[in-house]
């Protein structure tokens, strides 16, 4: 039994069973009857010319190979305009573009529903309503696609790369731009991200609840509507990514909420309104980011708990680090603040006095929000200046014992 | 008018051979070319320079406002004493030493902003202009103490203690105000105690224009949208134009009344 | 000519002039005097516009100088003490007085500089100047617009005796010409030198008002300073 399950897999997999099919935009032998004709294996490849249409449905494992100029167009109207319901299924330097918009149905470019192993790399989806949405699926591969959407406002778009309950998904070398969120994971178990570029979307340029056990390494988030949030998520490795110029009212380069055991390391936060907004995240470590022109560095609500803050490098935020607490459960040390007046006597690279990174006037900040209109005037400046000479308000606890004289060597 | 523009020409040229006025115009452009230099010209830049403008713009008018009313007895003695009228000789006092510190903050600041080709970036631009009516209002004020003080060293210390008023406690009479009414709605309660004091003003529009309301929240987006819009544009200016002509009008008036 | 009715003028509590009424003749040089306090400067600097009296009429040649400054146009005056815009040269304030004035009258002020011996310092600004070239360059401009109405607060008080007598010609050079001048001195030889009429003022009030001649007679001596000591311990007595 278990002998001949095998040889029917080796079957099933042999190159001479697999046969190739061509699909013209005009003629017989359209896409639609490509891939109703085609067997378990065969590679579709999709000739150049525009094909119209939506609703392809792929019911069995092939690969779908675009050629140079071919592209499907769904012409916003119809639904989804391929819908994977089978497992294996490959889709290969494809241009998919114009899906139509539903406030209803999530339709996307590409759509796996309950399957295993997609492999979708290479293919360029403009104007997707969604462009690539991954359900209750397993073991997929998102790589190297360019993902264009109409800058439509947040209400209107969908996301880039949606996941919703899905496990072992990798997401890399992709550069997502004009949707709702760049990046979305919902219940999603052993995601990876790596190198991706997620632009100008509407809303987060990645976005993740409930996912638990992921990691997100070297990937750029830029100029968002609202940066990336990561929520209510378990084990969170955030490693060399970029938070660039996500900058406005509600803006975050990253927002960090419920988040237990996560590892930021190596991350470049520059020119956010908040570089960091952690609410309610415990377990943290976060080590060697560089925050530069920052709004807020590190804005650390209540609830925080057991985040350790260590050779960061802080460079020109109008605040590095505000609390709403007068307590602190948190550890700052070998930080470099460019904001640090101590001094170095004995030449060991390390500040003699302790650095509070917290100043009196983002404390009043946090507890009452319009005394903001106070920013930049010389009262703030002697009202934190006195603070400094004699604590008051902010936590004494919150303190570098160890600030750093100059900034470690930069990576980028 | 004519005869105003006239001895204009000579408080201006009185003014112009003050080592003061040399000082004020190297300092600022020291200021700006060091921040530039260091900086680049971004919102640091502009940044800092506020600070500077926003304290020294109003410390210089008052102490050289007031000290030039006193200065200027023997200049104002001797008009008295021809066929001019009174208010020929204040506005030409007054517009004699605020006009040649408005060019020195202008020029101060315009020619390295313009070297380093930043000039015509609207935070510049604004800082410009919020300095320069900054100006006029803070000579005015000077002019109007320095004419009701008879005294030099009281009008001095009563300008020193406006200029502290204006510049420090004012903004700790907001803190106070929303430190006790934190409970209550702040917004339009805040803008009405930024658009009073004329320096408070200056600073927020030149922070709404590098987008700082980003950093404010939601006070920030109701600035922006309070100063964004024609009636808060008309508003604030009126404020500034009304925080120069008062004082001017009032210090007229009491010139006319005083004995030299 | 200048008539003034019932001019007071307080300072605060002080009381400087209490209901001052004199007329000035034309073509005559009337000297005001009296002890320090007197009301001779306030009186002086009403006429002239520095002081706005509180109540009375103060007219030259017919037309009321309270609120004119019009009026001014035919008065020099020369104060006190000479201050002058420190950073401002002779010469630009010259200029200005002539541009002020928009002149009818030609100016004499290149004759003038030439009497007091100022042509080497035009160009200097005036911070640069001793008090004497001060008095020099108030002088000048006093004089300048050949005024019809002339009023010279202690005129020769630190210039240098060459420079004194040529000032007093021309004095009297402008009475003679017909104009109302008015003088105070603290050198009593001057005053007698100088002034056909003396206004002996006592604390804001007028204690004698007449010619030169009658105060000598109603006192009894022919030097001047003797008959206004005479006078002045009259007037202490009868305030007491």
């Amino acid at each position: 039994m278990k002998h001949l399950l095998i040889i029917a897999l080796i079957l099933w997999m042999s190159p001479a069973y697999a046969g190739t099919q061509k699909a013209y935009p005009t003629g017989a032998s359209t896409l639609r009857t490509a891939l109703s004709n085609a067997r378990e294996g065969d590679t579709i490849l999709v000739m150049p010319g525009e094909h119209s249409g939506s609703g392809y449905d792929i019911t069995k494992r092939i690969t779908i190979i675009g050629m140079k100029g071919a592209v499907v167009d769904g012409h916003s109207s119809g639904g989804t305009i391929f819908l994977v319901n089978a497992d294996g299924v490959a889709f290969r330097t494809l241009t998919i573009r114009n899906v139509a918009v539903s406030y209803v149905d999530d339709h996307a470019a590409i759509k796996v529903l309950n399957r295993v192993g997609t492999d979708i790399d290479g293919c360029r989806i403009e104007n997707g309503f969604f462009a690539i949405y991954l359900s209750k699926s397993a073991n997929c591969r998102v790589a190297n696609n360019t993902i264009i959407g109409a800058m439509r406002d947040e209400s209107n778009s969908g996301n880039g790369i949606h996941a919703w309950t899905c496990r072992n998904i990798l997401v890399t070398g992709n550069t997502i731009t004009g949707h709702r969120d760049g990046i979305y994971f919902e219940f999603m178990r052993q995601g990876t991200v790596l190198n991706n570029h997620s632009e100008q979307n509407a809303r987060y340029g990645l976005h993740f609840m409930f996912s638990d056990s992921c990691s997100y390494h070297n990937n750029v988030f830029a100029s968002n509507g609202a940066g990336v949030a990561v929520m209510f998520s378990h084990v969170v490795e955030m490693i060399g990514n970029t938070f660039r110029n996500n900058w406005g009212p509600t803006s975050y380069g990253l927002l960090l909420k419920e988040i237990k055991e996560g590892h930021l390391k190596d991350n470049h936060f520059e020119r956010n309104s908040i570089a960091i907004h952690a609410e309610g995240a415990g377990h943290f470590l976060i080590e060697g980011n560089t925050f530069i022109r920052n709004g807020y560095g590190l804005r650390i609500l209540g609830g925080c708990e057991e985040i350790t803050v260590v050779r960061n490098t802080f460079d020109g935020n109008t605040f590095d680090v505000t609390t709403n607490s007068r307590e602190s459960f948190n550890t700052f040390s070998g930080n470099y603040w460019s904001s640090y007046e101590g001094y170095d006597l004995d030449h060991d690279g390390v500040g003699d006095v302790p650095h509070h990174p917290v100043r009196l006037y983002s404390q009043l900040v946090e507890q009452m929000p319009s005394s903001v209109i106070l920013l930049h005037t010389a009262f703030i400046t002697m009202l934190d200046l006195a603070e400094r000479i004699i604590p008051t308000v902010t936590p004494d606890l919150l303190v570098d014992n160890k600030p750093l004289m100059k900034p470690r060597a930069q990576q980028q | 008018m004519k005869t105003t523009a006239l001895l204009l020409k000579y408080v201006v040229r009185d003014v112009m051979r003050s080592r003061w006025l040399a000082l004020y115009l190297i300092f600022f452009a020291a200021v700006t070319e060091g921040l530039l230099y260091f900086t680049g010209g971004e919102a640091k830049t502009v940044v800092g320079l506020m600070n500077v403008v926003l304290l020294l713009i109003p410390l210089a008018a008052a102490v050289f406002g007031t000290l030039h009313v006193h200065h200027n007895r023997d200049f104002v003695e001797l008009m008295l004493t021809q066929p001019v009228s009174r208010s020929a000789i204040y506005f030409a006092l007054y517009l004699g030493v605020s006009l040649p510190f408005l060019i020195a903050f202008v020029v101060g600041i315009g020619v390295p902003a313009a070297i380093h080709g930043v000039v015509f970036n609207p935070p510049i631009l604004t800082l410009l202009a919020a300095g320069s009516a900054l100006t006029m209002v803070f000579f005015a004020i000077a002019y109007l103490i320095g004419v009701v003080v008879q005294d030099k060293a009281a009008a001095m210390g009563v300008a020193f203690i406006s200029w502290l008023s204006f510049a420090v406690l004012y903004d700790g009479l907001i803190l106070a105000l929303t430190v006790i009414f934190a409970d209550y709605p702040l917004e339009k309660a805040t803008i009405a105690m930024v658009v009073l004091n004329p320096i408070d003003l200056a600073r927020i529009i030149v922070m709404l224009t590098f987008d700082y309301a980003a950093l404010m929240g939601y006070t920030g987006a109701v600035f922006q949208e309070f100063f964004g819009a024609a009636t808060g544009i008309i508003i604030s200016s009126s404020s500034l134009i009304v925080w120069t002509l008062l004082p001017v009008f009032i210090g007229r008036r009491a010139f006319g009344r005083k004995d030299w | 000519m200048i008539r003034i009715d019932h001019l007071h003028k307080s300072f605060r509590a002080l009381h400087v002039l209490q209901g001052v009424s004199v007329v000035l003749p034309t073509g005559s040089v009337t000297a005001i005097i009296g002890p320090n306090g007197s009301g001779k400067t306030t009186l002086m600097k009403s006429i002239v516009g520095l002081v706005q009296p509180d109540r009375g009429t103060i007219a030259v040649d017919g037309v009321s100088t309270i609120n004119n400054p019009e009026s001014r146009a035919t008065i020099g005056y020369m104060s006190q003490v000479a201050h002058y815009p420190e950073n401002l040269t002779p010469r630009d304030l010259v200029n200005m007085v002539r541009g002020v004035r928009m002149s009818r009258v030609p100016d004499i002020s290149d004759e003038l500089i030439e009497d007091v011996q100022l042509h080497g310092h035009m160009d200097k600004p005036m911070r640069a100047l001793s008090g004497g070239t001060r008095q020099k360059v108030g002088s000048v401009l006093a004089l300048m617009f050949q005024p019809t109405t002339l009023l010279l607060d202690e005129p020769t008080a630190g210039l240098d005796p060459v420079v004194t007598e040529r000032l007093k010609e021309r004095i009297i050079k402008v009475r003679d010409a017909g104009s109302t001048v008015l003088i105070t001195s603290h050198v009593l030889s001057e005053i007698q030198e100088l002034a056909d009429r003396i206004i002996y003022l006592h604390e804001g009030r007028v204690i004698f008002d007449g010619m030169v001649n009658e105060l000598l007679e109603r006192t009894g001596h022919d030097v001047l300073s003797r008959a206004v000591a005479t006078i002045m311990m009259q007037s202490n007595g009868g305030v007491q």
